[in-house]
């Protein structure tokens, strides 16, 4: 029962890498890029992670990858927020079609 | 003192996990390579003990765990979505949101769930006047209180009863 339950985990995260991936190559500039790879990538690893745990129990594997899932929501974000920091201050543009950017604005006074 | 040995059983505990199977060599080692690294970066993590005492602070972080799960997994679908739609139907921008928010832990946890969820993502802090930069991918409106109405206020009241 655990391990078709943990296979339909992996399951579920390999498709949501996938989908991660393809929003790389489709989306337009670097902070939609970062949007989707961040979100789902996340997501997709640690669902493969938490599949990996629920098909070993609690032994040394399943519990070094129920580990890992803390530290992987824990960093992730913060790589992503500083690049995204980094991406803007030195000036890597907006999409053109962007709405706004309060951003720019604020940091011009 | 006292936030030393909070940080010194949190590592322990780490160090046992990455260590499964328990036995009397792990342990030993894992006292000693605890010890150095609070010894080295004791005051750096734990800054206040007191708020652990509270036990509705934890209730509240129980609470948290389900609605930020949930919000995760709607964002991955939303964004999923946009991927595989044959126009990518997005409006992107960065909008500026305001928060109540002080405290470091708090102020990074809300970060870090504003870019999880929701078909945002923060970009900067500006921790003096409480504002946070947040691109969002489909901007419903610029203008800053309504951004703070639809991407803040679920997360930070919550965040504000476990941490502040």
């Amino acid at each position: 029962m655990n391990e078709t339950i943990g296979i339909i985990f992996i399951f579920v995260g390999i498709i949501f890498d996938f989908f991660g991936c393809l929003g790389l190559i489709r989306l337009p500039d670097v902070y939609n890029r970062l949007q989707a790879s961040t979100k789902c990538v996340t997501l997709g690893t640690v669902s493969i992670l938490f599949g990996l745990f629920l098909f070993n129990g609690f032994s040394s594997m399943g519990i070094k990858a129920f580990l890992c899932i803390g530290f992987i929501i824990l960093t992730a974000p913060v790589s992503a927020h500083a690049l995204a920091g980094a991406a803007h201050r030195s000036g890597v543009k907006l999409w053109v079609k962007s709405v706004c950017d309060k951003y720019a604005e604020d940091k011009k006074e | 003192m006292r936030s030393w040995v909070v940080l010194f059983i949190v590592v322990f505990v780490i160090w046992l996990g990455l260590s499964w199977p328990i036995d009397i060599q792990h342990i030993l080692a894992g006292i000693i390579v605890s010890a150095l690294v609070v010894y080295f970066m004791g005051d750096m993590f734990v800054g206040r003990v007191n708020i652990l005492k509270r036990p509705s602070r934890y209730l509240w972080f129980l609470y948290y765990i389900p609605v930020f799960l949930w919000e995760w997994l709607k964002a991955n679908i939303g964004v999923s979505y946009k991927v595989i739609h044959p126009f990518v139907p997005i409006k992107p921008g960065i909008v500026k949101v305001r928060t109540k928010l002080k405290k470091d832990i708090s102020l990074t946890l809300l970060a870090n769930s504003i870019t999880l969820t929701g078909e945002t993502l923060s970009v900067d802090i500006d921790k003096e006047n409480g504002f946070i930069y947040v691109h969002w991918m489909d901007v419903a409106s610029p203008d800053t209180d309504k951004a703070t109405k639809t991407i803040v206020r679920k997360f930070e009241k919550i965040l504000e009863r476990i941490f502040e």
